[in-house]
């Protein structure tokens, strides 16, 4: 069962693969034929090209040679739709019948090798399944999102020509995913973690015509390799210092390694502090922290289901879970775990302040995305894994709403993503209207919400910490608490309520979404209540019991979550703190956006400074330019045309050439014939021999 | 048969096949029986070293398919026998010679004949190179392999052939002077060439410093390591397509190969001596060369500069001398010369149609040649190391390898993984992504049949080494094994010295 769920995206990839040739080869053939019948359906094309005009123009398929999808391509992109979609839904099924058992019930964790993978000499990696109910709350995450995601794609993508492609990408990532969460060992995990990269790649690059997705796709492959450089050295490392990749025995082992120290670029270091420090930098890329946050909102340029799936509810969790999955090692560290902390709520806070300030939609829910991760590290920080991979598993639910709530708002609209030009679509859009709210009560913590039970939990595990840096981390989240709650209105107001800023034929054909959108988005909705009471108590339990059985590990001198529920520990007045920011955000963004809209201009006048510094996000993207970008290019300029071709060249083969010349021009000038020439190198030969000889003859 | 073995017949066959197509007409239909002809004797080399295969015994650590016969006196004989180590570049070499003769099918018109002729002299003479069990031997392989390289890009090549080809010339002849003197000196030291004597043979350790430097000339130029790399840039812009995919699969592959056959069994003290100095050289290689690379104009230049860099992660891992570096060092070569003749190959499917190699002339290809755009992001993605692809497995272990042996040389050496996803993914996009705006593209047409055939089986095999390396790992681990605990007895507490 646990390989059906996996494997079964890998085959409805490799299905949407053939489909996506096959439809390339039916719309060619159509192509010829619409060339063929050019005089006779002249007008009629040109009727079909206005109707999606607008949509395709901001899709970057405005080729005019696009050939208009013949019926039979368009059956073969039904075909690849339902088969993804299904292949997908029966993962889904069979992942919640896995939480049920592992999870919920008393089924024991699953393993399975299914292939040998890399063995030399002592290094040993397979490919294998690991099902505890870590993995299986990661798989009912993973599956649940990506086959809402699917379904919901067929109607948001349904004017794209490349549809099974865009399936068959959407199954890849659910599968590379699906890989990481359930590899039994680090290097699956590192394949799982490239994979869901490439998927990513591609998905952002998936409108490959736009110059803009292009660059969003390098930057988030690349700047995740800063991050895998460190997963990589931090995998090295773990193999040199406990022989073994496998958890099993690196978390058997690890208790007898906590005082080995290593040699490290020429420093003694505690070998488990580096190695999770290490690992971490891994984390940090992929879950886009504080410093390598930078390829997150570029991402955003990808079609905005891929930004619910990938970009918020699934990949960028990844690296939530590698540590809570390494939650053995990490309980070994002090340095590491104030590290992850300190980057998280750092995190928290400086996604918040730029999200109050951004106008397109997405970017304005991509820095929330940021923000949040930045909590469930400040959880993980603290040492209580429970709470951080709770809220990753509420926060897959209510973002994911939330970003296929702005693709519907998107569609409506034909396109527009800025909210300065929305407005007042409540009443066109009531039903998405409806589910943005529940998604934006559930984010800001709404009591009996998913998003209250997490989110505070976060917030109380700070404060009881025992980590250094967690005062700073209750400060950043209870800050970032308050911003959250007033962007998330801000956006809320701007987009659905007061008057709207539209243009007028805009806001006339804003029309709700088909079924097979809105499905996703009630199904979602419920998630996020459903997340929240009734399993809260289950997932912020103790690790040795019922429900984690293990999956997590604290150790012995951890009792942060204990203490969370101690009155003496935790004074009465913590839990409501976040009840306030979220009441304040909410009545701030009440008076800025519907009361007196004119404050937010003139506030932003008379700070320029600030608000142009939270606008272009802290400058991080210019001094990222500055400091790496151009100087890589010069450098590599440089060490082109001076190093190979001045240096080498010079003094090398060509230099030699050229010497060569000189000198023989020379020695012609100076002796009468080449006989001397060739007298002159035999004796200087022989002489060279004579005294090789001689001298290797007395090393006899 | 004759009193000569498989390994001999693997030498015959093709220079058969080259007399062959020596004999044909110099019409139309004699240039077309000549490819014909070539192609099918590469094949059938293929076919024989896969019989090679299956007698090989890859549990056993030592040569086997062992013949001889005396040569020049009893101390220089003619001697062919593979081991794990040589027997992945046994078969690699035979399996790409096909793809190069049906690479050359249509875009080589004058004087074909010649040309697969001195084809399938490549062949037997870097077949030698790897079979060979006598110093002799080896080095009238390894040098006359030289002279096919050089006529096929003086001849064949692109503009600025000739220069190409001396500076090609000028490198390699440079370094194997030096190991010639080598070789003499350890024939009078030893009183023999042949290789498994000389590997029992345990040379003074003065005297070893001097022999490891000499032949360390020649390799080095022959991988090619920083700072003797520049003729490989050039040779590879200017040669024939199937002559890229030669040099980059096969030819690069010779000063590795020298290097664990020689240099650290041989010469274990001076290789623990120099091995800081090759991984000061191999980490420049993968850091300078990259960002070189990202610089390029020219798609082969790039991919020429990236070839540079993945040699770096070869020579650092052999000099690790643990298990993971040699046996990932192997391997990254078997897989860069599946992988690094891929991305020539697709590089000639694209000028044969364009004529030119300039980046800046091409982009948005994925518009009108989307199976080559998958095709060629599947061998860039095997490029950058992604997992799954044999890229990955190469580079992983020789990393891995080298932590244990230098933690400052892993720490940089990793930032290539960086390095390499900024100049391959700028490529693509630059070639692959965007929309058609060069006239000259829009009719450019898709992957034919021919060049599917020749694309898609190494397509697969690059997924099915990433999926399953251990195929080509159990090849090598016997020997590598044997090597290191050798290496080890050899050098007793000296190699924990490494270990630091």
């Amino acid at each position: 069962m646990a390989q059906a769920i996996v494997f079964l995206p890998l085959l409805g990839f490799l299905i949407a693969g053939v489909c996506t040739l096959l439809a390339h080869k039916a719309a060619k053939g159509s192509e010829v034929l619409a060339f063929g019948n050019a005089d006779h359906s002249d007008h009629g094309h040109h009727g079909t090209h206005d109707a999606h005009g607008h949509a395709h123009d901001d899709h970057g398929h405005d080729d005019h040679h696009a050939p208009e999808p013949s019926p039979h391509s368009e059956g073969i992109s039904r075909f690849a739709e339902v088969v993804t979609t299904g292949l997908l839904m029966v993962a889904c099924a069979l992942s919640w019948v896995t939480f049920f058992n592992v999870a919920l019930g008393s089924g024991a964790p699953i393993r399975i090798t299914l292939a040998d993978w890399i063995h030399v000499g002592t290094f040993t990696a397979d490919w294998a399944i690991r099902v505890d109910t870590l993995t299986a709350v990661m798989l009912v995450v993973v599956t649940s999102v990506s086959s809402l995601v699917h379904l919901y794609s067929i109607g948001y993508m349904h004017e794209d020509p490349a549809r099974p492609r865009f399936m068959g990408y959407l199954s890849l990532f659910t599968f590379a995913m699906l890989m990481l969460v359930t590899s039994d060992n680090l290097v699956q995990m590192f394949f799982g973690w490239e994979g869901v990269g490439l998927a990513s790649y591609l998905l952002i690059g998936f409108w490959f015509k736009k110059p803009s997705a292009n660059a969003a796709a390098m930057k988030a492959f690349i700047v995740n390799r800063v991050g895998d450089f460190g997963f990589a050295l931090g995998i090295f490392l773990v193999f040199w210092v406990f022989g073994a990749v496998n958890f099993d025995p690196i978390f058997a082992g690890v208790a007898g390694k906590k005082d080995v120290v290593v040699s490290f670029l020429g420093y003694q270091v505690p070998a488990l502090e580096l190695a999770c420090c290490l690992l971490f930098m891994g984390a940090m890329g992929k879950s886009a922290q504080f410093l390598l946050h930078t390829w997150l909102p570029d991402a955003m340029e990808g079609p905005t289901p891929v930004s619910a799936l990938i970009h918020a509810a699934t990949m960028v969790t990844a690296g939530v879970f590698m540590v809570a999955r390494l939650s053995p090692l990490f309980e070994y560290t002090e340095f590491a775990k104030t590290a992850v902390i300190v980057i998280g709520a750092t995190t928290a806070f400086f996604a918040a302040t730029v999200g109050l300030v951004q106008n397109d939609i997405k970017r304005v829910i991509a820095y929330s995305t940021c923000s949040q991760l930045g909590y469930m590290f400040v959880a993980l920080g603290a040492g209580v894994y429970q709470a951080g991979v709770y809220h990753l598993f509420t926060h897959a639910f209510f973002k994911a709403l939330l970003f296929l709530g702005a693709g519907s708002v998107i569609h409506a609209m034909h396109h527009e993503q800025d909210i300065r030009k929305m407005g007042g679509l409540a009443k066109k859009i009531p039903f998405t209207a409806a589910m943005m709210l529940i998604g934006n009560i559930a984010l800001t913590g709404f009591p009996f919400t998913a998003g209250f039970y997490s989110k505070d939990a976060i917030i109380e595990a700070a404060y009881v910490a025992h980590q250094p840096g967690h005062v700073y981390a209750f400060i950043c989240t209870v800050l970032a608490a308050f911003m959250t709650s007033f962007y998330s209105w801000r956006l809320y107001f701007m987009t659905f309520l007061g008057e709207t800023r539209a243009d007028k034929h805009t806001y006339d054909h804003a029309h709700e979404s088909p079924m097979v959108m809105l499905i996703p988005l009630a199904l979602l909705a419920f998630g996020a209540f459903a997340a929240g009471a009734p399993l809260a108590h289950s997932f912020l339990s103790e690790p040795g019991e019922h429900f984690w059985k293990g999956a997590l590990f604290t150790g012995a001198a951890n009792h942060t979550l204990h203490d969370m529920h101690d009155p003496a520990k935790l004074p009465a007045f913590v839990p409501y703190i976040p009840m306030v920011m979220m009441v304040g955000g909410f009545v701030l963004a009440y008076f800025f956006y519907l009361k007196w809209p004119q404050i937010p201009g003139q506030l932003a006048a008379r700070h320029p400074s600030i608000y142009q510094f939270l606008l272009n996000k802290w400058y991080f993207d210019e001094l990222y330019e500055r400091i790496f970008v151009k100087p890589a290019k010069a450098l590599g300029t440089f060490l082109w045309k001076k190093g190979d071709g001045a240096l080498i060249d010079g003094f090398g083969p060509d230099g030699v050439a050229a010497l060569t010349q000189r000198i023989t021009a020379r020695a012609v000038k100076l002796q009468t014939g080449f006989v001397y020439h060739y007298a002159f190198a035999m004796l200087l030969g022989v002489a060279g021999f004579v005294t090789w000889y001689l001298f290797s003859g007395s090393a006899h | 048969m004759f009193g000569f073995g498989i390994l001999s017949g693997l030498l015959v066959l093709p220079l058969v096949g080259a007399l062959l197509v020596l004999a044909t007409k110099n019409d139309e239909a004699g240039s077309r029986n000549a490819r014909w002809i070539a192609f099918w004797t590469t094949i059938v080399t293929f076919v024989l070293s896969l019989v090679a295969l299956s007698r090989f015994d890859s549990k056993q650590a030592g040569f086997q398919l062992v013949e001889r016969m005396n040569w020049l006196g009893e101390n220089i004989v003619y001697q062919l026998g593979v081991d794990g180590i040589a027997m992945p570049f046994v078969i690699l070499t035979t399996f790409l010679m096909p793809f190069c003769i049906a690479a050359s099918f249509y875009s080589i018109k004058e004087r074909a004949k010649e040309y697969y002729a001195l084809f399938l002299l490549l062949e037997t003479l870097m077949i030698g190179v790897f079979a060979s069990l006598d110093l002799v031997l080896f080095y009238v392989f390894f040098e006359a392999g030289l002279i096919p390289m050089f006529l096929i890009i003086g001849i064949w090549g692109g503009a600025r052939r000739i220069y190409a080809s001396f500076k090609f010339f000028l490198y390699t002849l440079l370094g194997s002077v030096l190991m010639l003197i080598a070789i003499m000196a350890m024939y009078w030291t030893a009183g023999t060439t042949d290789i498994v004597k000389l590997l029992a043979f345990k040379f003074p350790s003065g005297m070893q410093y001097w022999l490891w430097l000499a032949f360390f000339a020649s390799f080095a130029v022959k991988m090619p390591m920083w700072p003797v790399h520049t003729w490989l840039p050039d040779a590879h812009v200017e040669a024939p397509t199937a002559g890229s995919v030669i040099l980059a699969g096969i030819l690069l592959k010779m000063g590795g190969y020298g290097f664990i056959r020689f240099s650290l069994p041989m010469f274990p003290e001076a290789s623990l001596y120099f091995a800081n100095l090759v991984f000061a050289l191999s980490v420049i290689a993968i850091i300078y060369t990259s960002l070189v690379a990202m610089m390029q104009e020219d798609i082969k230049k790039l991919i020429a500069y990236s070839s540079v860099a993945h040699m770096g992660f070869v020579t650092m891992g052999l000099f690790t001398l643990n298990a993971q570096g040699v046996q990932g060092a192997v391997f990254q070569m078997v897989s860069h010369g599946l992988v690094s003749g891929a991305l020539f190959l697709c590089v000639g499917v694209v000028y044969d149609r364009m004529h030119t190699r300039m980046i800046s002339a091409y982009g948005g290809l994925v518009n009108k040649m989307p199976i080559y755009a998958v095709i060629f992001l599947l061998f860039t993605m095997a490029n950058v190391g992604l997992p799954g692809t044999s890229g990955f497995v190469g580079e992983f272990l020789t990393l891995l390898g080298s932590y244990k042996a230098n933690t400052w040389v892993a720490f940089f050496a990793t930032t290539g993984v960086i390095f390499s996803a900024c100049y391959a993914l700028w490529l693509f996009a630059r070639v692959v992504y965007g929309k058609v705006e060069k006239h000259a593209l829009e009719t450019i047409p898709d992957l034919d049949a021919r060049e599917l055939a020749l694309l898609v089986p190494l397509a697969l095999l690059t997924v099915y080494y990433g999926v399953q390396p251990d195929v080509i790992l159990n090849m090598s681990q016997a020997s590598v094994d044997a090597l290191i605990g050798a290496m080890k007895t050899g050098l007793g507490g000296k190699l924990a010295l490494l270990a630091q």
